[in-house]
């Protein structure tokens, strides 16, 4: 009885304990064994070194993916930082209707990515969407066709993605301005410091951290996205618009080659790796809350 | 004073473009959704439909094609209703209990198993997906929607752990410790003390508990079956079914329905999904 | 029997020691407070008491009973807590019967000791109120009201007036004496404040570094401290501690104190002391007096005046205060309200040679 009141909290732990260490850690080993195995159709146990890696690099399609990826998550990011922090300052100046700008802003990310893909799709596709329209206007010549070029598909998921989460950034960084201690700001404004002064040399440098935790969720974001491409392109033209998630996911469940799902899976778990565990490290670190 | 009205003009012109851009893709959906599928031929993306009609709304509901199966996307979204509920609830419940252990039971060796449940929120679900398929086939639970719950559950707790324990580390110790004196244990203090003060944080959890499985379609893709498909799978294989004439204005309402819980759930508790997606990304 | 005894206990986290073999006593109707400077170990003590804190290696005994390892709510003991820590979901009425109700007291006996305390403590009014519509003070005392609901063998006080305002503060002070006093109960009470420890005690143990200084009451505390941390910590202003040389003279003490300028002061302590050559001398402001004219003076300060230089003047209503230096420390004297004493001149002052301490220099023990 005294043994059970004292261990309570670790047997009210102990479930989740062994299920994150099953179904996260347990089956991260997993993937890792079967990436390092001959395996295809059905997993095979037996060790047989990076083979797979080598087919996986040497595979023009994970090539795409890969290029993609940089690509696209690049310019989401950096397009994503640039307009949520934009709107941010923008809605920061006391405007009117501020509350509605911002749930205007904001909603697209409440929205699922196959919601997103589907609508984008529809809009830019150039036979009834945004090229049509605009022709109609009488710009006849007017072309955007991104969709349906395999060298420009790929911005089409970033046009998308950017569509979702750039509201999500503003959120973020207008939570930042906001929490920015005012007297600083009352004491640059009576030292006549301008205002956009006051942003670059005052506000925006206490704001580093937002923009580490933003650039985390978005490369995350990116490093995930998978359902924005299935939507909006399902990877084509071709494989133009292939990322890792959706090489991935075409090895292991339309292939039927374990093997490649698996290392392919791992390149994109060492990818996030390199960029949150240092994240968290830092987060968990110095903050110590007892 | 001139410049600065003008400046100010231009300040709320971006903010409307910008409002516009936002909104466009929700009007031409909606617009897309209410006309017949002559009017989309002829008419523009962006006008209104000079003739509203619902006929795509019903197709959508009850009788477009996902693959093979002409149901519509209804027993598709009571597939997530049945999967969404449970999970949202037994991940909520059982982040509320890890949380407290977190935040206020502090033992040996918590704070790294707690930085490893944090880290496992920020795995790329492609390295479990594969040990995940056979281990629901060894279950049992392969192609079911209790399967889903249970995957929606594992990956779902590390995040509502991280919000319970947040916002539990911000109640003194001292409450605890009263009433250990005062004689409660574990359980009662949390129902007695901690749980009466956790709506906001519940409410938290729910949403974004809620928009995550909604719009999950990783796992509905990989681990349903014909049956238990959730609404994201069946509104992708709406829109790509090969089967007839492309019917935009059908595609636009199924995208609208599959959308509308998450959204009403947006319009109505905007405050607290904002607190789950900042929380998700900023501890503490 | 003792209420509380503690014995050889022992507190560390790994290598680092919390508590250094505590080793404390008290009877039923003692107000034991302990005081230090924050990080001295004294809640953490308190903590092992109530048993909200394991310890590693000692007993605790309440009332006769080794209560090491027993869960708080097993110990008889109830506690007031620095954040005052009232449950904020729950009515006041409901915060002072929580306990009773854990412990399946029948409601008509709840009701009745609610009333009691209630009335006791002069809260009747808020009852219904939930902490947070609550001030300071109303917290504070409901936080002792569900201590008192408890009627437990001991009261277990964790810094409860350190959150109030200074005007409350003393006057909760008074109050918590009276309750003490009518209720005849038995109080540990930790502070970091010495004016608390010394109006509310009946015996001090004064803490650094998790090891007792000294036990005592609060007389003896004042009086005669043991060491030169406890005549720093305790008074206020604080003791003056002043570098001082010694020479054995037949039958008595001669002491000398540099003035900074000119001649060291020079007095003779009429009893013969075994001390080394180089002292520190502790002596309360209260204890250095005015040497203007005799009248006034004790007895026992008669012989030790001399000229010094006084820096600062600081008049505080009943008293004036005088900084001068001596032996290289500023030393203040507790003048006369209407004292004719002037900065920047020399003034004469005089020792009470009978409330001296000494001090080694060496390891700050006392020497006399």
């Amino acid at each position: 009885m005294e043994w059970l009141e004292r261990n309570v909290p670790k047997l009210v732990l102990a479930p989740s304990f062994v299920a994150i260490l099953i179904f996260v850690y347990g089956f991260i080993a997993w993937t890792a064994w079967i990436s390092l195995t001959k395996s295809r159709l059905m997993p095979k146990y037996e060790i047989d070194g990076f083979g797979q890696f080598e087919r996986l690099f040497a595979a023009p399609r994970w090539d795409v993916a890969m290029n993609n990826l940089f690509i696209f998550g690049g310019l989401f990011i950096v397009i994503s930082m640039v307009i949520g922090l934009l709107l941010a300052i923008f809605l920061d100046q006391r405007i009117r209707a501020e509350g509605v700008l911002r749930t205007v802003y904001l909603y697209p990310m409440a929205l699922s990515l196959i919601v997103t893909g589907t609508a984008w799709k529809w809009i830019l596709n150039p036979g009834l969407g945004i090229q049509e329209t605009v022709r109609g206007w009488g710009f006849e010549s007017f072309t955007f066709d991104w969709l349906i070029k395999p060298e420009m598909a790929i911005y089409t998921v970033v046009l998308a993605a950017v569509w979702q989460a750039s509201g999500f950034v503003m959120a973020l960084f207008l939570a930042g301005l906001r929490s920015v201690d005012t007297e600083i700001i009352r004491a640059a404004q009576v030292d006549g410091i301008p205002n956009h002064r006051i942003y670059s040399a005052i506000i925006i440098p206490t704001m580093a951290p937002i923009f580490l935790s933003a650039f985390i969720v978005l490369a995350h974001l990116a490093i995930k996205a998978f359902d924005l491409v299935i939507a909006l392109t399902n990877g084509g033209p071709g494989y133009s618009t292939d990322l890792p998630a959706t090489y991935m996911y075409a090895m292991a469940f339309s292939r039927g080659d374990l093997g490649q799902a698996a290392s392919s899976a791992m390149v994109m778990m060492g990818v996030i790796f390199a960029i949150v565990v240092p994240y968290l490290y830092s987060e968990l670190r110095p903050r110590r809350d007892h | 004073m001139t410049t600065n009205t003008l400046l100010r003009w231009g300040l709320y012109a971006v903010l409307i473009l910008f409002a516009a851009f936002y909104l466009m893709p929700l009007f031409v959906m909606l617009t897309t959704s209410l006309k017949s599928l002559e009017e989309i031929r002829t008419g523009g993306l962006l006008s209104l439909p000079r003739e509203i009609t619902f006929a795509p709304w019903a197709e959508a509901w009850s009788t477009a094609c996902a693959g093979t199966q002409c149901e519509g996307l209804r027993p598709f979204f009571w597939n997530s209703v049945l999967m969404a509920v449970p999970a949202v609830a037994i991940s909520t419940v059982v982040g509320a209990l890890n949380g407290y252990v977190f935040a206020q039971w502090q033992f040996r060796g918590a704070n790294l198993f707690f930085a490893a449940i944090l880290f496992g929120c920020f795995i790329p679900f492609q390295v479990v997906l594969l040990p995940m398929a056979q281990a629901l086939g060894f279950l049992g639970l392969a192609g079911s929607i209790p399967g889903l719950i249970f995957v929606h559950v594992i990956y779902g707790i590390g995040f509502t752990t991280l919000f319970f324990r947040n916002y539990y580390v911000t109640i003194p110790q001292e409450l605890v410790r009263a009433a250990k004196v005062d004689g409660a244990g574990f359980f009662r203090i949390f129902f007695a003390i901690f749980l009466p003060l956790s709506l906001p944080i519940i409410t938290v959890s729910v949403i974004w508990q809620f928009t995550q499985i909604w719009n999950d379609f990783l796992f509905g893709v990989s681990f349903s079956g014909p049956g238990s498909q959730p609404v994201t799978v069946a509104l992708n294989n709406i829109v790509n079914s090969t089967t007839g004439v492309k019917a935009y204005n059908v595609d636009m309402a199924a995208a609208i329905i599959a959308a509308l819980p998450t959204l009403l759930v947006y319009v109505v508790a905007g405050k607290y999904f904002i607190r789950g997606l900042t929380a998700g990304s900023v501890k503490g | 029997m003792p209420i509380l005894e503690i014995d050889h206990l022992q507190k560390a986290y790994g290598e680092t020691h919390i508590l250094h073999d505590i080793n404390i006593s008290i009877e039923e109707g003692d107000f034991l407070v302990l005081v230090g400077p924050s990080g001295c170990g004294k809640s953490t003590l308190l903590n092992c008491i109530a048993g909200l804190e394991p310890t590693t290696g000692g007993k605790i005994s309440i009332a006769g009973r080794d209560v090491t390892g027993v869960s708080p709510k097993d110990r008889d003991i109830a506690m007031v807590f620095q954040s005052y820590a009232l449950y904020p979901t729950m009515s006041v009425a409901k915060n002072i019967t929580f306990g009773m109700k854990v412990r399946g007291v029948d409601k008509a006996t709840q009701e009745a000791k609610l009333a009691e305390v209630s009335r006791q403590l002069q809260i009747e009014q808020l009852l219904n109120r939930k902490p947070g519509q609550l001030s300071g003070g109303q917290r504070q005392r409901v936080a002792m009201g569900r201590a008192l609901v408890r009627d437990p063998r001991l009261f277990l006080f964790d810094e409860p007036l350190s959150n109030l305002d200074a005007k409350l503060r003393v006057s909760m002070r008074t109050e918590i004496k009276k309750l003490h006093q009518d209720l005849n109960a038995s109080i540990v009470y930790v502070t970091h404040d010495q004016i608390e420890a010394m109006t509310l005690a009946t015996k001090i143990v004064v803490m650094k570094g998790g090891v007792i200084q000294q036990i005592g009451t609060p007389a003896e505390i004042y009086n005669r401290p043991a060491n030169m941390f406890v005549a720093d910590f305790m008074g206020s202003p604080a003791m003056n501690l002043i570098p001082a040389r010694v020479r054995a003279e037949g039958g008595a003490t001669r002491i000398e104190i540099d003035r900074g300028q000119g001649d060291p002061l020079v007095f003779t302590d009429p009893v013969a002391r075994d001390l080394p050559a180089e002292i520190v001398l502790g002596v309360r402001p209260e204890d250095i007096h005015e040497a203007t004219g005799t009248a006034h003076l004790p007895d026992a300060a008669r012989q030790s005046g001399g000229e010094v230089m006084i820096d600062v003047v600081e008049p505080a209503g009943a008293d004036t205060f005088a900084v001068t230096h001596l032996g290289g420390k500023p030393v203040t004297a507790r003048l006369r309200a209407e004292s004719a004493v002037r900065p920047k001149q020399m003034f004469p002052l005089a020792f009470d040679l009978s409330k001296l301490s000494y001090f080694s220099p060496k390891d700050g023990q006392r020497l006399n």
